[in-house]
């Protein structure tokens, strides 16, 4: 076999998916957009948040909307050392299991903070919403710590 | 927000990789070749199956295929799918046809376009041949070939598909 050249480029692969929300989802996201966070309550009297479509345990579709606060305390948290491009933060952050005031079950966001050593399981805080919120996740831009209430 | 009213119903959450990437050895000699206007495939040692493009080795026997072989560019339809919606950032506007091609004297199918006929006259053992670019236009890519047009022959058996010598087909 002869002597081939050294060929590499870059390249993109992307898929352009759109996904319709459904009215469970759509609630949720539409309640974001006014900086708002809700849940739903389930046959046991859990309030579940991000709402669910159907009850854990009858199956049974859910409408009983209940909002909740925008602060919390942390349940369990994962330091990411060097976030990459498709991350929500451009500076060192934690990815956490967040109970918000009013829920009975986490929710996964990130928290903002200087340093790995500033979390701790318990630790309180608050959602820092974006400028423009258009019904996505991230109108939550991410959660901070609130100083001295832990 | 002029929106606010309206609850959200949908979202938009692409998905996009971005690749880096190297070819091996089998592909960059293909592709170095068909730089030069020549569609370059290799045979297993083994099983004497001609690939295109040829990837280094022969995924039946699992071993290194090392023989270059030179094919023609005609070659027969497989099979082949009219495409009705556009595809982002593609300049090709639909319908059109995407078809699994096998040239004369290889045993695999690549992917290309079948143009120059009315989609609809499409059809499985079908002879096409390629369309090439002005050779300046020419470069490390598949798409050298603009398309494959039909060629005036007769159809191939779907049993004989795939298993015509570099001679061709003479019906």
């Amino acid at each position: 076999m002869s002597a081939a050249d050294i060929l590499s480029r870059d390249f993109e692969l992307g898929f352009t998916y759109t996904r319709s929300t459904g009215p469970v989802v759509g609630r949720f996201l539409t309640d974001l957009r006014e900086r708002r966070i809700v849940g739903n309550r389930a046959s046991d009297g859990r309030v579940i948040v991000p709402p669910m479509e159907y009850d854990p345990v009858t199956a049974e579709a859910l409408t009983d909307f209940v909002q909740v606060a925008e602060c919390g305390a942390i349940v369990s948290w994962c330091w990411v050392t060097q976030p990459r491009a498709a991350h929500p933060l451009d500076e060192p952050f934690a990815w956490a299991m967040i109970r918000l005031d009013g829920a009975d079950v986490p929710l996964i966001h990130c928290v903002a903070a200087g340093a790995e050593t500033e979390l701790a399981t318990g630790a309180r805080v608050r959602a820092v919403w974006a400028e423009q919120t258009r019904g996505f996740i991230s109108d939550i831009r991410y959660f901070e710590l609130v100083q001295g209430a832990s | 927000m002029s929106d606010a009213e309206h609850a959200v119903t949908g979202i938009e959450c692409p998905v996009y990789l971005q690749y880096h990437f190297t070819a091996g050895r089998a592909p960059a000699r293909f592709l170095t070749r068909i730089r030069e206007g020549v569609l370059t495939g290799q045979r297993c040692p083994r099983c004497s199956n001609v690939y295109i493009p040829p990837r280094g080795s022969c995924p039946a026997c699992g071993v290194p295929t090392e023989e270059e072989v030179v094919l023609p560019d005609k070659a027969t339809v497989q099979s082949f799918t009219v495409v009705a919606i556009p595809i982002p950032n593609n300049p090709i506007e639909p319908p059109f046809v995407v078809a699994n091609l096998v040239l004369d004297g290889a045993n695999i199918a690549f992917i290309h376009l079948i143009s120059e006929c009315d989609n609809s006259a499409v059809h499985i053992g079908q002879r096409v041949q390629a369309v090439w670019k002005p050779r300046e236009e020419w470069g490390y890519a598949m798409d050298n070939i603009r398309y494959f047009r039909p060629l005036d022959e007769p159809d191939v058996p779907v049993e004989q598909i795939g298993r015509l010598s570099v001679s061709g087909w003479e019906g």
